[in-house]
């Protein structure tokens, strides 16, 4: 069997090589990158920290706010640690669509069974 | 980095001689695997949710279970975990800047960067170990009341308001009282309870017999009644230690008990419930065992992922080292590697948020 690893061949990313000076513009924007994923975990804990789920916010928003927070850092870490975004669009959609239309519709029954099965113990027990 | 440009006709594309997606083979294989395991740990998240909100009992409260810092005493909370996930993206950025380093075909650089990332793999699995046996070995125990009692109980704004235990409610001692009790009961104690205190009269001989295994004489008998040593320690009990109670704006978290009701509330204790820490069958935390489960599954598998990705790391900077990518031409197998990294790095980011956040 032929190694692909091992073809020479234009198309593949195996030889997408760089410069020194795009090399330096990459690593900016993986600094920039770096300081976001920080702030917005600090940010996090903060938020966890010091609202005290009582009446002045209403823990909805919070928590709303918390998987807003977790949905940019994880779109940050897929599109350019792992640079899906620099892929090219069949590949970054086979990989995006399927996975988010079965975990979307997974959490959507996980949750809407569970507070189901939730009713039923308050109301027969 | 690839940065194609899309010009290239279907038929190029798809008769083959080149990859439709501009990848090879080994690299599309990864990006599947990863949308498969992602797909598991979906699934155990869900599974998580589905448990949590089919619960009718309150459900922990992850900044007041884990709320504790190695070396030092005090409530801590988030601080721990929050320095988990800052070690793990660290390691994250090592990693895609040794991918970087081999773009520019740098030797020198991907072997920097390559060993920063499984040294800050080491770490976060250290501080894994930590968690789990901070976490088996708990924070005071808790055990349930026989029968409905009123107490008073004070917040920590210095409120002192009467409250309503139903027979069941759980009820958690604090740290310092929680171990001398455990410890006390590990080594056959006497264990009394008078005046709001905790009585532990620890019998000398007993520890003797142990320590010569039986071979005491008639002398270590006389010993022992010397040696007899008697602990006082001041009762003190916490109400909603791990679970969220507010009721009319009124903060109902963390009431502590003291003297004569936290007497009233020690004698009440149903003699089966009382439980340290966690392990698969019992757990001082919630109700509900899941909970214990839940993190024993999740933080397990993906501590699982975190030592199998440090060990596959460990394998590419050796093969760095010995120069196999630079005869080969590329570094692709660093960047493949990359992606597992970056995929136990962002199920992190999900599990931090819905284990110890939401």
């Amino acid at each position: 069997m032929e190694r692909d690893d091992l073809i020479v061949n234009d198309s593949y990313s195996l030889n997408a090589h760089h410069s020194e000076e795009e090399g330096k513009e990459i690593r900016k924007k993986l600094y920039k990158v770096t300081i976001i994923l920080t702030v917005l975990t600090i940010l996090e804990i903060f938020m966890g920290v010091f609202f005290k789920r009582n009446g002045t916010f209403t823990w909805e928003t919070i928590k709303l706010a918390f998987i807003i927070l977790t949905l940019v850092k994880a779109a940050y870490i897929v599109l350019i640690f792992m640079h899906l975004g620099d892929e090219r669009k069949n590949l970054k959609y086979v990989i995006l669509l399927p996975y988010a239309l079965f975990i979307m519709y997974l959490i959507f029954i996980g949750l809407y069974e569970g507070l189901a099965v939730q009713t039923n113990h308050t109301l027969f027990s | 980095m690839s940065g194609h440009a899309e010009t290239v006709s279907n038929k190029a594309l798809w008769g083959g001689g080149g990859s439709p997606f501009g990848i090879s083979y080994g690299k599309m294989m990864m990006w599947f695997f990863l949308v498969s395991d992602a797909l598991t740990f979906g699934g155990l998240l869900v599974a998580y949710g589905f448990i949590r909100h089919s619960s009718a009992d309150a459900w922990p409260v992850g900044e007041q279970v884990f709320q504790s810092l190695p070396f030092l005493h005090g409530a801590y909370p988030l601080i721990y975990v929050a320095l988990m996930t800052f070690i793990l993206i660290i390691s994250s950025v090592t990693m895609v800047l040794a991918v970087e380093a081999g773009h520019r075909m740098d030797k020198k650089g991907v072997i920097k960067w390559m060993g920063y990332t499984v040294v800050g793999g080491l770490f976060f699995i250290g501080s894994q170990v930590w968690e789990w046996s901070h976490f088996i070995h708990g924070s005071g125990g808790g055990f349930q009341i026989s029968a409905p009692l009123s107490v008073t109980a004070t917040n920590d704004k210095n409120e002192s308001l009467p409250m309503n235990l139903t027979s069941g409610t759980w009820v958690h001692m604090t740290s310092d009282l929680g171990h001398a009790y455990e410890h006390a009961l590990d080594h056959g104690d006497d264990i009394a309870i008078k005046d709001g205190n905790l009585v532990i009269t620890s019998h000398a001989h007993h520890a003797d017999a142990h320590d010569s295994h039986g071979h005491h004489d008639a002398r270590a008998g006389a010993h022992d009644h010397a040696e007899a040593t008697v602990q006082t320690l001041p009762l003190e009990l916490v109400l909603n230690k791990y679970t969220l109670e507010h009721k009319d704006g009124v903060d109902y978290r963390d009431m502590h008990v003291t003297g004569a009701d936290a007497e009233k509330l020690m004698k009440s204790m149903t003699a089966n419930t009382l439980v340290f820490g966690a392990n698969l069958s019992k757990n001082e935390y919630a109700v509900q065992q899941q909970y214990a489960n839940f993190f024993f599954f999740i933080t397990g598998f993906h501590g699982f992922h975190v030592c199998q990705g440090v060990i596959i790391n460990l394998i590419i900077f050796i093969m760095a080292l010995r120069g196999v990518f630079e005869r080969r031409g590329h570094y692709e197998m660093v960047e493949k590697v990359g992606l597992f990294w970056h995929f136990v790095d962002l199920v992190w980011v999900f599990v931090f948020t819905f284990f110890y956040l939401v």
